[in-house]
């Protein structure tokens, strides 16, 4: 029996692919339909990118509009808010690099420490709730925090004497990035350790009891084992940060900065995207940034990648 | 065996449950003020000093909240929307997955890789916007649940899946006359429960707080899903304006109650909004782990 399948397989192998084809259509009519959607949905956008060559016109389409080269490139590099944008886009990508990227960790060593597993479950219930969130919501919760209103840090503020007048938080470009970062730190942290906790897991007891026996501290052993042990996680998603880098985030900067007196600080290439694109119909123009963060992303992650592989951890 | 504690090691202790403590106070408090301020009267809020439990507690924000017609119109937009899109999103996906798992199918390599190239290629923005506004899906429902009805990352976890179920099952039903779509149907999906439940709780998630999408692409007021307009609700910071978004019977009740503020009518129109949310997730809990890990095992 299974001597005769094999040879089926065999010759159902041997006919031309167009026979076999037509013989599976019933198979092959579960795989076209998505197909086709991924073709409309993933990569028509894709080619779409050439209007960023063009000065698209929406009632000619992008074959009937004229080519003009790389006139929105240079037009971008040339703008005096090229130089604004940049500066946004890597300081609000590092700030996110250092301190969003590693506080998880942290949780996540932390939680490790605790014996007590009716309270890691506390903790890790009520920090993993603001992940599913709508930034709609987060931002309105910043809103309410940080009003001046009767927001409850300026109330705190105040009654400790540290300030006066309540502060407007939200509308000072000097505090925009503190708020920012501390709003994805407050979204993300409980979420992001769950990674981390399960490759804490994966840890060999037998590994701290050798370094207790050695007179490592608990304190030390989160240095000494836990810490190396999951280096490999923190190295590729350390990766997957680096090659994220001109995306400094669209929605939380979008919401929390939507007051234009904050554009200085607040304008990232994506959001500039956004403005220029959707607010000011300059497709062509917006597509052309677009490409390029996307061309220096893609740089930026083989690089990182290059780097990992010295290392041993690589994506690919 | 149990080795006491060394001072170092109690301070340590110590200072990590204080340090956990302190967190999830802050991460529960800006929610539970929220919660707080619906529930209390808006010019008491407006007084300052409610923080951790409502000082005049009343019932009139959510009163006005549901007794707003386009506020009630824009949950069940975002409730079909996400059922619809949940629903759809998943048996097309795991239609697809199910088809890549067959070896004989002709051309697996070649959809695999196309596939794949997405994950790491987008056309971004603006190109995707052109390209709805040219499909003629703006200001249309099907705008919701089209783009994303197939998720190539929700794919390649439901293949892996498909892929650990044990052989002998396709086998056997082939064997007693079922085609593939039989196959899917009868022995496969029932047996999928799982790892659906934990596909569909993330994809009707991004369903229930997606505002961007809807703000881009939905003019007609009837269209637009709850996130939306509470963002727009958020936006406008005077209370005219909030109020120019409510319906005139909202309007007039609003007038006739006076202790109502912009503020508490923000934070009721918010709970409403986070209230479904709110609701699964004490029971969903273990399924957003496995999601995760799903998805960092094969990363």
């Amino acid at each position: 029996m299974a001597q005769l399948e094999v040879d089926l397989h065999q010759r159902r192998k041997e006919r031309p692919a167009i026979i076999r084809f037509l013989r599976q259509w019933d198979l092959q009519l579960m795989v076209i339909p998505a197909f086709i959607l991924i073709v409309i949905f993933f990569y028509l956008p894709m080619y779409g990118t050439i209007t960023a060559f063009q000065d698209y016109n929406i009632f000619k389409g992008i074959s009937g509009s004229p080519w003009v080269g790389f006139k929105h490139f240079e037009r971008f590099f040339n703008d005096p808010v090229f130089g604004r944008v940049m500066r946004n886009t890597l300081v609000i990508s590092f700030l996110k690099l250092f301190i969003c990227f590693p506080a998880p960790i942290l949780l996540a060593l932390m939680l490790n420490e605790v014996r007590s597993r009716y309270f890691k479950r506390i903790v890790q219930t009520i920090s993993y709730l603001p992940h599913f969130l709508s930034w709609v919501i987060v931002s309105g919760l910043a809103m309410s925090i940080l009003s001046t209103e009767n927001g409850s840090l300026n109330m705190l503020l105040q009654s400790v004497n540290l300030i006066d007048e309540p502060v407007g938080w939200l509308n000072m470009p000097e505090h925009f990035w503190s708020i920012l970062i501390s709003a994805n730190v407050w979204k993300e942290i409980g979420f992001g350790s769950i990674v981390y906790l399960a490759a804490i897991a994966g840890v060999d007891p037998s590994l701290y009891e050798a370094a207790s026996m050695d007179g490592a501290s608990r304190f030390k052993q989160m240095f000494v084992v836990t810490l190396p042990t999951i280096m490999p996680v923190i190295i590729i998603f350390f990766i997957l940060a680096v090659g994220n880098l001109l995306t400094a985030g669209f929605e939380d900067i979008l919401l929390i900065g939507s007051d234009p007196v904050l554009r200085p600080v607040a304008d990232v290439l994506e959001t500039y995207v956004y403005r220029m694109g959707i607010e000011s119909q300059r497709f062509s123009y917006a597509t052309a940034v677009g490409l390029f963060k996307a061309v220096v992303s893609v740089s930026l992650l083989t690089i990182a990648n290059l780097l990992a592989r010295r290392s041993g951890n690589s994506l690919w | 065996m149990n080795i006491r504690l060394s001072y170092g090691d109690r301070f340590f202790t110590g200072f990590i449950y204080t340090f956990l403590v302190l967190l999830s106070v802050t991460c529960l408090y800006p929610f539970w003020n929220a919660v707080v301020v619906s529930f209390n009267e808006g010019m008491d809020t407006a007084l300052g000093g409610v923080t951790v439990w409502p000082r005049a507690f009343t019932l009139e924000n959510y009163e006005i909240v549901f007794q707003d017609s386009r506020i009630l119109h824009a949950f069940l937009v975002s409730v079909l929307r996400t059922i619809v899109g949940t629903a759809s999103a998943i048996l097309c996906t795991a239609i697809f997955a199910f088809g890549m798992t067959r070896s004989e199918l002709v051309g697996r390599k070649f959809y695999m890789v196309a596939c794949i190239i997405t994950m790491y290629f987008s056309g971004g923005l603006i190109p995707t916007f052109l390209l709805i506004r040219s499909l003629h899906l703006f200001d249309s429902f099907w705008v919701f649940i089209i783009p994303s009805l197939i998720s190539v990352w929700n794919m390649i976890v439901f293949r892996t899946f498909f892929l650990g179920l044990p052989a002998g099952l396709d086998e056997s039903a082939r064997i007693d006359g079922c085609g593939y779509w039989g196959t899917f149907f009868r022995i496969v999906l029932p047996l999928s429960g799982p790892v659906i439940a934990t596909l569909a709780l993330f994809t009707a998630i991004s369903h229930w707080n997606d505002w961007f999408m809807p703000s881009i692409y939905i003019n007609n007021e009837n269209l637009i899903p709850i996130q939306t307009k509470l963002q727009q609700i958020l936006n406008s910071n005077i209370m005219t304006e909030q109020m120019q978004q409510l319906d005139s019977a909202a309007q007039a009740r609003l007038s006739a109650m006076k202790t109502i503020t912009g503020k508490s009518l923000s934070m009721a129109t918010m709970m409403v909004a986070t209230l479904p949310i709110i609701c699964v997730y004490p029971f969903v809990q273990r399924y957003f782990v496995k999601g995760v890990l799903v998805g960092a095992v094969k990363g």
